[in-house]
């Protein structure tokens, strides 16, 4: 007996909602069996990995913070992947973004003006698309695969911004230790409410609206969505595919960058050789996880979130190993890709019936 | 689902139990940025910690989190380590300093101690260790034990703290052997075995026949063994990783430190402090010296006793920097906020740091 | 020891593992495959590897352990994509993250030991010759398979029946069905060579290059491994030269600073990855030479229909 697969005539509506329920239970249910196997009350870390991150106030705000740029990020993503572009560089346009826009504190401490953190927020944003733009042209100019591109520069940035931070923009009265100044409040964000939520928050809702009207209702949108699917009916259809990879690299690029400026002008408040744990590729998670629809893409950032907070509360109430969350994240990923198949697909065990030759296809 | 809810609702209330019957002990709390196994940086802080526990058991309770990025992150777990009921809290890398001053902020009746940093408030302390003593020691050795008098330094990242382990360990060279040259080759990380043993190796082939490190990870002295050279280790004892090799190793003891300000907190007498200890309070410590000859052994313990003393200071005058400029004469040494930031390379460094 | 001995020794062993992890997942990507999930196979063969010659003392029983993990990685990424048909690259990356965290989890107990070390053949006679002999013979195992690994690859790709199914699948995937082919198992199979190359690949680390465990060991050469597949345009020769290239590029960044060149050094660290880069270009650039080897069905998923 073996497993095999079966087309639906259509996708499946029943189980593209029930499909991630079954994705969470069956994390949960392994990650109780883990629980148990390291000697804990499974359901006591379950809670505390979980439900206590949304059990607070602060604890919420907290999540909020955590969420933001994965969001920010993750529809951006989205969007790419969804016309089979695949960027997983946004850690490095992240980068980039935070250089480009803290160059206006670094480079002029004392220029006390409104226009200041616009500016900010626009360099961040052309930061992250400058980044982005270097896969985007070698792909379309001299066909050189992006995923690669994208993740090699990741490096690049990094060392860039290792380099500012440690020579040229070192803070002069900070001991020579490797951090820029600190920014003053008018050239950081507005934080909203008692906590840490900070301005990033709103414009990651903003661009989830914005993405999901740009993809279910513009011309454009619908290009992307094509050029994905169907290459060759793009193809047939007139749409350039070279636009569709700048398009795709300009709007996750530049909501990279400006997640970027968003943390090194909200939470973290300088330029530092560490500016983010890993946003640009959590967030590749985030958007699959999303299905790469904007609006799932914001709940996903959400479960992400909890299972970060999830796992530090672990680690101080429950002494377990922060990897725990790392291996959590990678079997909710798989579990939610293996249950997505369920909507196209019935699962059938047995013997296959007489192989023909037609094969069906999906696109990565 | 009714079942589920009322199922959790139960777990909180268990949890809440369990964080009251806690109450009677103060909760000390450490933040590493490493994993505690690294056998450098976070491992030594981590066995303060144990010892904290052993000596005090029956009054503190100590819990920490590991691997937490210096960055955003930061900030929300050192508060989660307050809100969790931690009455003192170390934050034991320099990254943490600025999130550690604004969650003291919003804590004042919560004591911090931040380590590596400069920035302190009326809860928050910082303490670092004169690992620049040791290094003048091993200084010493180098140069007294090297046939090719060219040592090989890994060392990390560009900041003060690593720039004046170089300079010390150059300035010991130097009272034995003007003449001494030291390599260095920065990795760009704490933590890469792979590249930091190629750095290793590379200099070796280029004539090091010493092989000191400012990095974590036991790689390099590790591989000095492999090439049949000597070494140094670093942060804690690495004798059983290169029983051939290594000559001694500078030890950092946080344990007295973390035993003493937790005893502070308890008796009420906790200050704010700045507090920077080397081998006379005992914060640095030489591991035995081993394969050498006597007469060295004998040089590097009178060594160690004269800095343990006061009798001598690693960076007496006179000292010049790389182009010959005078730092500071005869007679004096250098203060400490020279020291603190530290960003040039005394005479004889054969390399030039970023600036 | 001469300084350029120790430049080809360093280069060697620098190049290595990215050889090995770079050789399997070629094979892999022939089939028509794309696993992004080599960081995650290579990390697990890492920890796999020392723990197990940790425990018994056997160098070799460490190797055996490197490769069983490697494969029960990969083979979690062919139930997903071929039985399942999830996405390829998603089920990739998802990999490493999973790897990454439970290479740290099961290697917790095993941080700071000091680890059994692979040793290295001695030919009597030919490894005490002046630079060539430990150059050439005085390796260790690995790295003559590494070597033997690529020549195979490029045998059995370009000379045998099983190299033309191969081919086929990845260049067609409904033609090699039509032919009878049986598509999802010979990429059952590529995959798991995949795996069973980057799990050596990690033993190689643990076992070999730094005889110790610590988290995230590998430090993203799993991703430079990808990158040399596309670098060598899916042949097996120019992988090698490419595994060989960037080693040298990595050494010769420490090397200059030995030196005591004030180049900034995040410059030098990054020299290998701009290199790359430029040598994807000028290898993309190049129709010709992207077209014989490409996989044209890499990617895609394929789910045999009635």
């Amino acid at each position: 007996m073996r497993l095999w697969l079966e087309q639906r005539p259509e996708r499946s509506r029943a189980m593209s909602v029930i499909s991630p329920l079954i994705a969470i239970a069956l994390t949960v249910i392994a990650g109780a069996i883990i629980f148990a196997a390291s000697g804990l009350d499974p359901l006591r870390a379950l809670f505390i990995y979980f439900v206590e991150p949304v059990t607070t106030l602060w604890s919420i705000e907290e999540l909020i913070v955590k969420t933001a740029p994965l969001v920010l990020i993750g529809v951006g993503l989205a969007v790419c992947f969804r016309a089979n572009i695949w960027n997983i560089g946004a850690e490095g346009q992240l980068t980039v973004g935070a250089i480009a826009g803290a160059s206006v504190p670094i480079l002029a401490p004392h220029w006390d003006s409104f226009l200041v953190l616009p500016l900010m927020l626009l360099l961040g944003t052309l930061g992250g698309m400058a980044w982005a733009a270097v896969p985007a042209l070698l792909r379309n100019r001299f066909g050189v695969n992006e995923i690669l591109t994208s993740l090699m520069l990741v490096y690049v940035a990094q060392y860039l911004l290792d380099w500012l931070v440690r020579g040229p923009w070192r803070d002069p009265g900070g001991y020579n230790f490797p951090e820029s100044i600190e920014f003053q409040a008018w050239q950081s964000l507005p934080t909203l409410g008692a906590g840490r939520v900070h301005l990033g928050a709103l414009l990651a809702l903003i661009a989830v609206a914005l993405l999901f009207v740009f993809m279910a209702r513009t011309l454009k949108g619908f290009e992307i969505r094509v050029s994905g699917e169907a290459p060759r009916a793009a193809a047939f259809g007139g749409f350039s595919r070279s636009r569709t990879v700048w398009l795709c690299f300009g709007i996750s690029g530049g909501l990279a960058g400006l997640a970027g400026i968003c943390e090194v002008a909200g939470p973290v408040g300088q330029l530092q050789p560490s500016i983010s744990p890993g946003y640009g590729f959590i967030a590749i998670i985030v958007a699959f996880l999303g299905r790469l629809n904007p609006v799932v893409v914001l709940l996903a950032g959400l479960v992400l979130g909890i299972s970060y907070l999830g796992g530090e509360s672990a680690q101080i109430v429950l002494g377990i190993s922060g990897k725990t969350t790392q291996v959590f994240q990678g079997m909710l990923l798989f579990f939610i890709l293996a249950c997505d198949t369920l909507i196209r697909y019935r699962l059938r065990f047995g013997r296959r019936p007489g192989a023909g030759t037609a094969g069906a296809e999906q696109a990565p | 689902m009714k079942k589920m809810l009322a199922m959790a609702a139960g777990l909180a209330l268990s949890l809440a139990v369990t964080a009251v019957s806690g109450d009677d002990k103060l909760k000390v709390a450490f933040l590493y940025v490493g994993p505690i196994g690294d056998h450098g940086w976070t491992y030594t802080h981590d066995q303060g910690r144990l010892m904290l526990e052993d000596q005090l058991g029956d009054k503190v309770e100590t819990v920490y989190v590991e691997s937490v990025p210096e960055g955003p992150d930061a900030e929300r777990a050192i508060t989660r380590l307050v809100r969790d009921g931690a009455g003192l809290v170390f934050t034991t890398s320099f990254g943490y300093m600025d999130p550690t001053i604004k969650v003291a902020e919003n804590f004042p009746d919560v004591k911090f101690e931040h380590a590596t940093g400069y920035k302190r408030s009326d809860n928050v302390s910082t303490y670092i260790a004169r690992f620049y003593e040791g290094r003048y020691v091993i200084g010493q050795i180098a140069a007294k034990m090297s046939k090719s008098g060219v040592a090989g330094y890994v060392a990390s990242f560009p900041i003060p703290e690593v720039v004046r382990g170089i300079n010390a360990f150059m300035l010991g060279a130097q009272s034995v052997n003007p003449d001494f040259k030291v390599k260095v080759v920065w990795v760009n990380s704490w933590f890469d075995p792979g590249k930091e043993k190629d750095a290793a190796e590379v200099m070796i082939g280029q004539g090091a026949d010493i092989i000191a490190q400012h990095t974590d990870s036991t790689a390099p002295i590790q591989t000095a063994q492999e090439k049949g050279v000597l070494g140094f280790g670093q942060a804690s004892d690495m004798i059983h990783f290169a029983p051939k090799a290594q000559l001694t190793s500078i030890i950092d003891n946080w344990g007295p430190y973390y035993v003493a300000r937790t005893q502070a907190v308890l008796d009420g007498s906790w200050e704010s402090s700045d507090t920077w200890d080397g081998m006379a309070e005992g914060m640095v410590v030489m591991a035995p010296f081993t394969n050498m000859p006597d007469d060295v052994a004998a040089m590097a313990a009178d060594t160690t006793e004269k800095i343990r003393s006061g009798a001598m200071h690693p960076f007496a005058g006179p000292i010049y920097r790389q182009d010959g400029e005078m730092v500071i004469g005869e007679g004096e040494h250098l203060d400490d906020g020279v020291l603190l930031g530290m960003n040039w390379y005394v005479k004889g460094v054969d390399d030039e740091l970023p600036q | 020891m001469s300084a350029l001995e120790a430049v080809l020794l360093t280069v060697i062993t620098a190049s290595t593992p990215l050889l090995l992890a770079a050789i399997g997942e070629l094979v892999t990507e022939r089939s028509g495959v794309l696993n992004l999930g080599v960081e995650g196979m290579m990390v697990m063969g890492a920890v796999a590897g020392f723990a197990a010659a940790y425990t018994t003392g056997s160098a070799a029983l460490g190797v055996v352990a490197a490769v069983g993990a490697g494969i029960a990685m990969s083979l979690l990424f062919a139930f997903l994509t071929q039985t399942l048909v999830t996405n390829q690259v998603a089920t990739g990356l998802a990999l490493t993250l999973f790897g990454l965290g439970l290479s740290g989890l099961i290697g917790e107990g095993f941080t700071g030991l000091p680890g059994v070390k692979l040793t290295p053949i001695h030919v009597p006679g030919l490894s005490d010759l002046p630079l060539l002999g430990p150059v050439l013979f005085g390796q260790d195992l690995l790295v003559y398979a590494s070597l033997a690994l690529t020549a195979l690859v490029a045998w059995v790709l370009s000379r045998t029946r099983l190299g033309l199914v191969i081919r086929a699948t990845g260049g067609n995937h409904h033609s090699a069905h039509a032919l009878g082919y049986r598509v999802i198992a010979v990429r059952y199979g590529c995959i798991a060579f995949g795996g069973l190359c980057s799990g050596l690949a990690g033993g190689y680390l643990s076992l070999a290059y730094t005889p110790l465990w610590i988290e995230n060991m590998s430090a993203g050469r799993g991703w430079i491994a990808l990158a040399l597949v596309v670098f060598s345009t899916w042949a097996p020769r120019r992988v090698a030269v490419g595994a060989y290239l960037f080693g040298t590029v990595w050494i010769m960044g420490l090397y200059v600073q030995g030196i005591g060149i004030g180049i900034p050094s995040q410059l030098l660290s990054s020299l290998p990855y701009l290199v790359t880069i430029a040598a994807l270009v000028v290898i993309s650039g190049n129709r010709l030479l992207t077209k014989v080897n490409t996989p044209a069905c890499i990617g895609q998923t394929f789910v045999p229909d009635r």
